[in-house]
Protein backbone atom coordinates (compact mmCIF):
# COMPACT_ATOMS: atom_id res chain seq x y z
CA UNK A 1 0.00 0.00 0.00
CA UNK A 2 1.23 3.49 -0.93
CA UNK A 3 1.19 5.40 2.11
CA UNK A 4 1.01 8.62 0.56
CA UNK A 5 -1.98 7.79 -1.76
CA UNK A 6 -3.76 6.53 1.91
CA UNK A 7 -2.80 10.04 3.26
CA UNK A 8 -3.97 11.87 0.57
CA UNK A 9 -7.58 9.61 0.69
CA UNK A 10 -7.73 10.30 3.62
CA UNK A 11 -7.75 13.87 3.68
CA UNK A 12 -10.16 14.12 0.85
CA UNK A 13 -12.65 11.81 1.54
CA UNK A 14 -12.41 13.62 5.60
CA UNK A 15 -13.11 17.07 3.83
CA UNK A 16 -15.43 16.29 0.95
CA UNK A 17 -17.85 12.90 1.82
CA UNK A 18 -17.52 12.85 4.96
CA UNK A 19 -17.48 16.54 5.79
CA UNK A 20 -17.32 18.08 9.55
CA UNK A 21 -20.44 20.21 9.54
CA UNK A 22 -22.42 19.03 6.58
CA UNK A 23 -22.37 15.18 8.09
CA UNK A 24 -20.73 15.25 11.22
CA UNK A 25 -22.03 18.02 12.65
CA UNK A 26 -19.46 19.32 14.46
CA UNK A 27 -19.24 23.29 14.48
CA UNK A 28 -22.47 23.64 13.42
CA UNK A 29 -22.84 27.30 16.27
CA UNK A 30 -19.65 29.01 14.36
CA UNK A 31 -21.47 27.57 11.10
CA UNK A 32 -24.65 29.53 11.57
CA UNK A 33 -23.15 32.41 13.84
CA UNK A 34 -20.14 33.84 12.06
CA UNK A 35 -21.42 32.77 8.10
CA UNK A 36 -23.04 36.41 7.47
CA UNK A 37 -19.39 38.07 6.21
CA UNK A 38 -17.13 36.00 4.03
CA UNK A 39 -13.80 37.88 5.40
CA UNK A 40 -15.00 36.79 9.15
CA UNK A 41 -15.54 33.01 7.73
CA UNK A 42 -12.58 33.09 6.22
CA UNK A 43 -10.88 34.41 9.39
CA UNK A 44 -12.64 31.86 11.46
CA UNK A 45 -12.07 29.18 9.22
CA UNK A 46 -8.11 29.75 8.83
CA UNK A 47 -7.88 30.01 12.70
CA UNK A 48 -10.04 26.71 13.35
CA UNK A 49 -7.21 24.92 10.80
CA UNK A 50 -4.54 26.35 13.09
CA UNK A 51 -6.23 25.22 16.10
CA UNK A 52 -7.30 22.09 15.03
CA UNK A 53 -3.94 20.83 13.92
CA UNK A 54 -1.96 21.92 17.07
CA UNK A 55 -4.72 20.13 18.84
CA UNK A 56 -4.05 17.00 17.05
CA UNK A 57 -0.21 17.23 17.18
CA UNK A 58 -0.55 17.67 20.81
CA UNK A 59 -3.33 15.31 22.12
CA UNK A 60 -2.64 12.17 20.35
CA UNK A 61 0.81 11.51 21.56
CA UNK A 62 -0.64 13.02 25.01
CA UNK A 63 -3.09 10.03 25.33
CA UNK A 64 -0.42 7.29 23.92
CA UNK A 65 2.52 8.66 26.08
CA UNK A 66 1.00 10.15 29.26
CA UNK A 67 -2.60 9.15 29.47
CA UNK A 68 -2.61 5.59 28.57
CA UNK A 69 1.01 4.48 30.47
CA UNK A 70 -0.58 6.05 33.47
CA UNK A 71 -3.19 4.49 33.76
CA UNK A 72 -5.46 7.25 33.31
CA UNK A 73 -7.24 7.19 29.97
CA UNK A 74 -10.60 8.09 31.01
CA UNK A 75 -9.86 11.53 32.00
CA UNK A 76 -8.58 12.01 28.18
CA UNK A 77 -12.29 14.47 28.03
CA UNK A 78 -10.73 16.62 30.62
CA UNK A 79 -7.36 16.53 29.30
CA UNK A 80 -8.24 17.35 25.72
CA UNK A 81 -10.81 20.44 26.55
CA UNK A 82 -7.63 22.14 28.78
CA UNK A 83 -5.08 21.60 26.15
CA UNK A 84 -7.55 23.22 23.72
CA UNK A 85 -8.52 26.09 25.86
CA UNK A 86 -4.80 26.93 26.93
CA UNK A 87 -3.92 26.03 23.13
CA UNK A 88 -6.42 28.86 21.66
CA UNK A 89 -5.00 31.03 24.43
CA UNK A 90 -1.47 30.92 23.62
CA UNK A 91 -1.81 31.07 19.68
CA UNK A 92 -3.89 34.10 20.85
CA UNK A 93 -0.97 35.74 22.35
CA UNK A 94 1.60 34.66 20.00
CA UNK A 95 -0.49 36.07 17.21
CA UNK A 96 -0.58 39.27 19.02
CA UNK A 97 3.26 39.57 19.59
CA UNK A 98 4.12 38.29 15.71
CA UNK A 99 1.57 39.48 14.08
CA UNK A 100 -0.81 42.31 15.12
CA UNK A 101 -2.37 42.70 12.06
CA UNK A 102 -3.35 38.94 11.94
CA UNK A 103 -4.64 39.39 15.77
CA UNK A 104 -6.94 42.14 14.81
CA UNK A 105 -9.02 40.42 12.08
CA UNK A 106 -8.81 36.78 13.91
CA UNK A 107 -8.82 38.09 17.90
CA UNK A 108 -12.36 38.20 18.23
CA UNK A 109 -12.78 34.03 17.01
CA UNK A 110 -10.19 32.48 18.86
CA UNK A 111 -12.27 32.92 22.19
CA UNK A 112 -14.75 31.33 20.23
CA UNK A 113 -12.59 27.83 19.11
CA UNK A 114 -12.45 26.93 22.61
CA UNK A 115 -16.38 25.57 22.57
CA UNK A 116 -15.84 24.88 18.59
CA UNK A 117 -16.94 21.17 18.82
CA UNK A 118 -14.93 20.37 15.68
CA UNK A 119 -11.78 20.74 17.93
CA UNK A 120 -12.54 18.49 20.49
CA UNK A 121 -14.08 16.26 18.35
CA UNK A 122 -11.21 15.84 16.01
CA UNK A 123 -9.44 14.99 18.85
CA UNK A 124 -11.78 12.49 21.15
CA UNK A 125 -12.33 10.80 17.58
CA UNK A 126 -8.77 10.21 16.75
CA UNK A 127 -7.97 8.28 20.17
CA UNK A 128 -11.54 6.76 20.33
CA UNK A 129 -11.35 5.22 16.85
CA UNK A 130 -7.80 3.99 17.94
CA UNK A 131 -5.87 5.57 14.89
CA UNK A 132 -2.61 5.75 14.25
CA UNK A 133 -0.16 9.25 14.49
CA UNK A 134 -0.46 9.57 10.67
CA UNK A 135 -4.25 9.01 10.13
CA UNK A 136 -4.92 10.96 12.97
CA UNK A 137 -2.56 14.07 11.31
CA UNK A 138 -4.83 13.37 8.08
CA UNK A 139 -7.83 13.03 9.76
CA UNK A 140 -7.34 16.68 11.40
CA UNK A 141 -6.07 18.36 8.56
CA UNK A 142 -9.40 16.85 6.35
CA UNK A 143 -11.57 18.24 8.68
CA UNK A 144 -10.20 21.42 9.19
CA UNK A 145 -9.89 22.23 5.29
CA UNK A 146 -13.44 20.77 4.73
CA UNK A 147 -14.72 23.22 7.62
CA UNK A 148 -12.92 25.97 6.03
CA UNK A 149 -14.11 25.35 2.43
CA UNK A 150 -17.91 25.26 3.47
CA UNK A 151 -17.65 28.02 6.16
CA UNK A 152 -16.71 30.11 3.13
CA UNK A 153 -18.45 28.57 0.54
CA UNK A 154 -21.83 28.72 2.69
CA UNK A 155 -20.92 32.55 4.24
CA UNK A 156 -21.02 33.32 0.31
CA UNK A 157 -24.45 32.21 -0.13
CA UNK A 158 -25.84 33.71 2.93
CA UNK A 159 -24.35 37.30 1.28
CA UNK A 160 -26.27 36.28 -1.69
CA UNK A 161 -29.43 35.19 0.25
CA UNK A 162 -30.03 38.46 2.45
CA UNK A 163 -30.70 40.67 -0.81
CA UNK A 164 -33.27 37.72 -1.94
CA UNK A 165 -36.71 37.66 -1.68
CA UNK A 166 -37.58 35.13 0.42
CA UNK A 167 -40.98 34.67 2.68
CA UNK A 168 -40.72 36.67 5.55
CA UNK A 169 -40.70 33.82 7.86
CA UNK A 170 -37.74 32.16 6.23
CA UNK A 171 -36.02 35.46 6.78
CA UNK A 172 -32.31 34.76 8.37
CA UNK A 173 -31.55 31.47 9.82
CA UNK A 174 -34.59 29.25 8.60
CA UNK A 175 -33.60 30.09 4.77
CA UNK A 176 -29.47 28.91 5.59
CA UNK A 177 -30.76 26.08 7.07
CA UNK A 178 -32.69 24.93 3.89
CA UNK A 179 -29.11 25.87 1.92
CA UNK A 180 -27.35 24.04 4.32
CA UNK A 181 -29.60 21.25 3.28
CA UNK A 182 -29.28 21.46 0.02
CA UNK A 183 -25.23 21.68 0.34
CA UNK A 184 -24.88 18.33 2.21
CA UNK A 185 -26.85 16.88 -0.66
CA UNK A 186 -25.04 18.05 -3.12
CA UNK A 187 -21.92 16.34 -0.84
CA UNK A 188 -23.64 13.05 -0.66
CA UNK A 189 -23.53 12.96 -4.36
CA UNK A 190 -19.90 12.33 -3.94
CA UNK A 191 -19.68 9.46 -1.79
CA UNK A 192 -18.65 6.17 -3.11
CA UNK A 193 -15.90 8.22 -5.28
CA UNK A 194 -12.82 5.94 -3.96
CA UNK A 195 -14.74 2.80 -4.09
CA UNK A 196 -12.95 1.90 -6.94
CA UNK A 197 -9.74 2.77 -6.19
CA UNK A 198 -7.72 -0.52 -4.34
CA UNK A 199 -5.27 0.06 -1.57
CA UNK B 1 -33.07 40.12 48.25
CA UNK B 2 -36.93 39.61 47.88
CA UNK B 3 -38.31 37.02 46.18
CA UNK B 4 -41.49 37.72 43.95
CA UNK B 5 -44.39 35.40 44.00
CA UNK B 6 -44.26 32.41 41.72
CA UNK B 7 -40.71 33.11 40.91
CA UNK B 8 -39.40 29.33 40.66
CA UNK B 9 -42.29 28.24 38.26
CA UNK B 10 -41.48 31.27 36.17
CA UNK B 11 -37.67 30.15 36.47
CA UNK B 12 -38.26 26.71 35.24
CA UNK B 13 -41.02 27.20 32.89
CA UNK B 14 -38.82 30.03 31.01
CA UNK B 15 -36.31 27.20 29.86
CA UNK B 16 -39.35 25.59 28.02
CA UNK B 17 -40.70 28.27 26.12
CA UNK B 18 -39.90 32.26 26.13
CA UNK B 19 -35.80 30.88 26.52
CA UNK B 20 -35.78 27.79 25.57
CA UNK B 21 -32.23 26.81 24.27
CA UNK B 22 -32.27 25.54 21.08
CA UNK B 23 -35.56 26.97 19.04
CA UNK B 24 -35.16 30.77 20.78
CA UNK B 25 -31.57 31.18 21.81
CA UNK B 26 -30.16 28.58 18.66
CA UNK B 27 -27.66 27.09 20.99
CA UNK B 28 -26.50 23.48 21.29
CA UNK B 29 -27.57 22.81 17.60
CA UNK B 30 -24.88 20.09 16.71
CA UNK B 31 -26.66 17.17 19.20
CA UNK B 32 -29.30 18.67 17.79
CA UNK B 33 -28.87 17.65 14.48
CA UNK B 34 -26.38 14.51 15.22
CA UNK B 35 -28.36 12.80 17.62
CA UNK B 36 -32.15 13.10 16.42
CA UNK B 37 -32.64 10.34 14.13
CA UNK B 38 -34.49 8.59 16.36
CA UNK B 39 -36.98 9.40 18.80
CA UNK B 40 -35.25 6.97 21.64
CA UNK B 41 -31.71 8.42 20.36
CA UNK B 42 -32.95 12.12 21.81
CA UNK B 43 -34.37 10.74 24.80
CA UNK B 44 -31.38 9.55 25.90
CA UNK B 45 -29.58 12.56 24.60
CA UNK B 46 -31.67 15.08 26.69
CA UNK B 47 -31.13 12.57 29.19
CA UNK B 48 -27.60 12.77 29.59
CA UNK B 49 -27.69 16.99 28.93
CA UNK B 50 -29.85 17.31 31.22
CA UNK B 51 -28.06 15.55 34.26
CA UNK B 52 -24.80 17.38 33.32
CA UNK B 53 -26.54 20.79 33.14
CA UNK B 54 -27.64 20.23 36.68
CA UNK B 55 -25.19 19.17 38.06
CA UNK B 56 -22.61 21.63 37.33
CA UNK B 57 -25.00 24.42 37.47
CA UNK B 58 -25.22 23.27 41.40
CA UNK B 59 -21.62 22.85 41.80
CA UNK B 60 -20.67 25.70 40.04
CA UNK B 61 -23.55 28.05 42.14
CA UNK B 62 -22.08 26.06 45.20
CA UNK B 63 -18.59 27.54 44.49
CA UNK B 64 -19.53 30.84 43.16
CA UNK B 65 -17.80 32.55 46.11
CA UNK B 66 -14.70 30.50 45.75
CA UNK B 67 -13.45 30.82 42.23
CA UNK B 68 -12.38 34.11 41.61
CA UNK B 69 -13.11 36.64 38.80
CA UNK B 70 -10.06 35.72 36.53
CA UNK B 71 -10.04 31.73 35.70
CA UNK B 72 -13.70 31.50 36.36
CA UNK B 73 -14.02 30.27 32.69
CA UNK B 74 -11.36 27.08 32.86
CA UNK B 75 -12.72 26.40 36.52
CA UNK B 76 -16.37 26.14 34.84
CA UNK B 77 -14.64 23.71 31.92
CA UNK B 78 -13.13 21.41 34.09
CA UNK B 79 -15.95 21.12 36.34
CA UNK B 80 -18.45 20.39 33.33
CA UNK B 81 -15.86 18.07 31.83
CA UNK B 82 -15.58 16.39 35.04
CA UNK B 83 -18.99 15.22 35.46
CA UNK B 84 -19.48 14.42 31.50
CA UNK B 85 -16.97 12.10 32.56
CA UNK B 86 -18.76 10.64 35.28
CA UNK B 87 -21.88 10.59 33.07
CA UNK B 88 -20.23 9.04 30.25
CA UNK B 89 -18.67 6.50 32.48
CA UNK B 90 -22.15 5.35 33.44
CA UNK B 91 -23.50 4.99 29.80
CA UNK B 92 -20.85 3.31 28.88
CA UNK B 93 -21.62 0.80 31.92
CA UNK B 94 -25.00 0.04 32.00
CA UNK B 95 -26.35 1.33 28.73
CA UNK B 96 -23.84 0.27 26.33
CA UNK B 97 -25.99 0.69 23.21
CA UNK B 98 -26.85 4.24 23.76
CA UNK B 99 -23.23 4.49 24.40
CA UNK B 100 -22.73 3.32 21.01
CA UNK B 101 -25.42 5.07 19.76
CA UNK B 102 -24.30 9.01 20.85
CA UNK B 103 -20.55 8.11 19.89
CA UNK B 104 -18.30 11.06 20.47
CA UNK B 105 -21.22 12.92 20.96
CA UNK B 106 -21.45 12.31 24.87
CA UNK B 107 -18.07 14.30 25.17
CA UNK B 108 -18.85 16.83 22.98
CA UNK B 109 -21.40 18.05 26.36
CA UNK B 110 -18.38 19.76 27.33
CA UNK B 111 -18.18 21.88 24.28
CA UNK B 112 -22.13 22.62 24.38
CA UNK B 113 -22.39 26.51 24.41
CA UNK B 114 -25.93 26.27 26.72
CA UNK B 115 -23.94 24.19 29.55
CA UNK B 116 -21.13 27.21 29.77
CA UNK B 117 -23.90 29.90 29.51
CA UNK B 118 -26.10 28.35 32.31
CA UNK B 119 -23.13 28.49 34.39
CA UNK B 120 -21.91 31.96 33.36
CA UNK B 121 -24.95 34.15 32.79
CA UNK B 122 -27.26 32.44 35.83
CA UNK B 123 -25.54 30.08 38.38
CA UNK B 124 -22.31 31.75 39.09
CA UNK B 125 -24.96 34.18 40.49
CA UNK B 126 -27.72 32.97 42.34
CA UNK B 127 -27.88 30.43 45.14
CA UNK B 128 -28.08 26.83 44.55
CA UNK B 129 -32.15 25.50 44.48
CA UNK B 130 -32.62 28.43 41.70
CA UNK B 131 -29.36 27.10 39.99
CA UNK B 132 -31.07 23.62 40.01
CA UNK B 133 -34.25 24.56 38.94
CA UNK B 134 -33.41 27.08 36.19
CA UNK B 135 -31.17 24.28 34.91
CA UNK B 136 -34.18 21.26 35.18
CA UNK B 137 -35.82 24.04 32.86
CA UNK B 138 -33.42 24.49 30.12
CA UNK B 139 -32.21 20.77 30.39
CA UNK B 140 -36.35 19.83 29.89
CA UNK B 141 -37.01 22.43 27.13
CA UNK B 142 -34.05 21.09 25.59
CA UNK B 143 -35.13 17.41 25.85
CA UNK B 144 -38.97 18.84 24.40
CA UNK B 145 -36.77 20.53 21.58
CA UNK B 146 -34.79 17.33 20.78
CA UNK B 147 -37.97 15.54 21.11
CA UNK B 148 -39.84 17.10 18.33
CA UNK B 149 -37.10 17.30 16.10
CA UNK B 150 -36.95 13.68 16.51
CA UNK B 151 -40.52 12.86 15.77
CA UNK B 152 -40.75 14.54 12.35
CA UNK B 153 -37.27 12.83 11.34
CA UNK B 154 -38.29 9.77 12.84
CA UNK B 155 -41.60 9.67 11.33
CA UNK B 156 -41.08 10.62 8.01
CA UNK B 157 -37.90 9.11 7.40
CA UNK B 158 -38.60 5.52 8.62
CA UNK B 159 -42.59 5.59 8.93
CA UNK B 160 -42.68 3.73 12.16
CA UNK B 161 -41.82 4.77 15.97
CA UNK B 162 -39.40 2.07 17.20
CA UNK B 163 -38.69 1.77 21.14
CA UNK B 164 -36.12 -1.13 22.87
CA UNK B 165 -33.49 -0.93 20.25
CA UNK B 166 -31.34 1.64 22.62
CA UNK B 167 -32.89 1.04 26.12
CA UNK B 168 -32.80 -2.66 25.86
CA UNK B 169 -34.30 -3.16 29.05
CA UNK B 170 -37.87 -2.32 27.56
CA UNK B 171 -39.41 -4.91 25.48
CA UNK B 172 -38.75 -3.70 21.62
CA UNK B 173 -41.61 -2.22 20.25
CA UNK B 174 -42.34 -1.05 16.61
CA UNK B 175 -45.34 0.66 15.30
CA UNK B 176 -45.28 0.87 11.59
CA UNK B 177 -47.22 3.99 10.43
CA UNK B 178 -47.01 4.78 6.71
CA UNK B 179 -46.03 1.72 4.52
CA UNK B 180 -42.27 1.27 4.04
CA UNK B 181 -42.41 2.03 0.50
CA UNK B 182 -43.71 5.60 1.16
CA UNK B 183 -41.54 6.84 3.41
CA UNK B 184 -38.85 9.71 2.55
CA UNK B 185 -35.44 7.92 3.95
CA UNK B 186 -33.44 11.87 3.55
CA UNK B 187 -34.82 12.60 7.07
CA UNK B 188 -32.59 10.13 8.48
CA UNK B 189 -29.66 11.38 6.59
CA UNK B 190 -27.99 14.42 7.76
CA UNK B 191 -29.90 17.19 4.86
CA UNK B 192 -33.04 16.23 7.06
CA UNK B 193 -31.71 17.15 9.86
CA UNK B 194 -30.67 20.31 8.54
CA UNK B 195 -34.19 21.06 6.96
CA UNK B 196 -36.46 20.07 9.75
CA UNK B 197 -34.88 22.21 11.86
CA UNK B 198 -34.85 24.96 8.87
CA UNK B 199 -38.61 24.52 9.19
CA UNK B 200 -39.52 24.10 12.68
CA UNK B 201 -37.46 27.46 13.09
CA UNK B 202 -39.37 29.28 10.15
CA UNK B 203 -43.09 27.78 11.51
CA UNK B 204 -41.82 29.04 14.79
CA UNK B 205 -40.90 32.62 12.99
CA UNK B 206 -44.29 32.67 11.26
CA UNK B 207 -46.09 32.06 14.59
CA UNK B 208 -44.30 35.02 16.37
CA UNK B 209 -44.49 37.44 12.56
CA UNK B 210 -48.69 36.79 13.28
CA UNK B 211 -48.75 37.65 16.49
CA UNK B 212 -46.52 40.78 16.17
CA UNK B 213 -48.74 41.60 13.29
CA UNK B 214 -51.85 41.43 14.68
CA UNK B 215 -50.84 43.46 17.83
CA UNK B 216 -49.81 45.67 15.35
CA UNK B 217 -53.58 45.46 13.68
CA UNK B 218 -54.72 45.54 17.14
CA UNK B 219 -52.67 48.92 18.12
CA UNK B 220 -54.05 50.73 14.69
CA UNK B 221 -57.80 49.73 15.67
CA UNK B 222 -57.35 51.29 18.66
CA UNK B 223 -56.10 54.66 17.03
CA UNK B 224 -58.95 54.87 14.61
CA UNK B 225 -61.26 54.34 17.55
CA UNK B 226 -59.27 56.97 19.44
CA UNK B 227 -59.04 59.14 16.37
CA UNK B 228 -62.86 59.19 15.38
CA UNK B 229 -63.75 59.83 19.02
CA UNK B 230 -61.40 63.05 19.03
CA UNK B 231 -63.29 64.12 15.87
CA UNK B 232 -66.83 63.19 17.06
CA UNK B 233 -65.65 65.25 20.40
CA UNK B 234 -64.76 68.04 17.93
CA UNK B 235 -67.68 68.01 15.87
CA UNK B 236 -70.04 68.09 18.79
CA UNK B 237 -68.13 71.19 20.57
CA UNK B 238 -68.26 72.68 17.11
CA UNK B 239 -71.72 72.37 16.83
CA UNK B 240 -72.63 73.66 20.55
CA UNK B 241 -70.37 76.72 19.31
CA UNK B 242 -72.12 77.26 16.39
CA UNK B 243 -75.46 76.90 18.75
CA UNK B 244 -74.18 78.96 21.47
CA UNK B 245 -73.39 81.49 18.28
CA UNK B 246 -77.13 82.16 16.84
CA UNK B 247 -78.30 82.28 19.81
Amino acid sequence: MNIFVAFVLAIISSMLMDNVVLSRFYGICPFLGVSRKVNSSLGMGVAVVFVIMLATLICWPFYTYILVPAGIPFMDTVAYILVIASLVQLTGLFIKKYSPSLYKSLGIYLPLITTNCAVLGVAQGNTDQGLSFLDSIANGLGTSIGFLLIIVTFSCIRTRLETANTPKAFKGLPIALITAAIMAIALVGLQGLFSGIKL
Amino acid sequence: MKREKGYTKKNFLKGIINENPLFVSILGTCPALATTKTLEAAIGMGILFTVVLICSSALVSLLRKVISEEIRTPAYIVIIATFVTIVKMFTNAFLPDLYSTLGVFISLIVVNCIVLGRAEAYASKNNVFDSFIDALGMGVGYTLALLSMAFFREFLGTGAFAFGNIFTFIPLVKVQIIPKEYVMSIFQNPAGAFIVFGLILAVLAFIKNRKEEYKAYLARQEKIRKAEEAKKAALATAANKEEGGNK
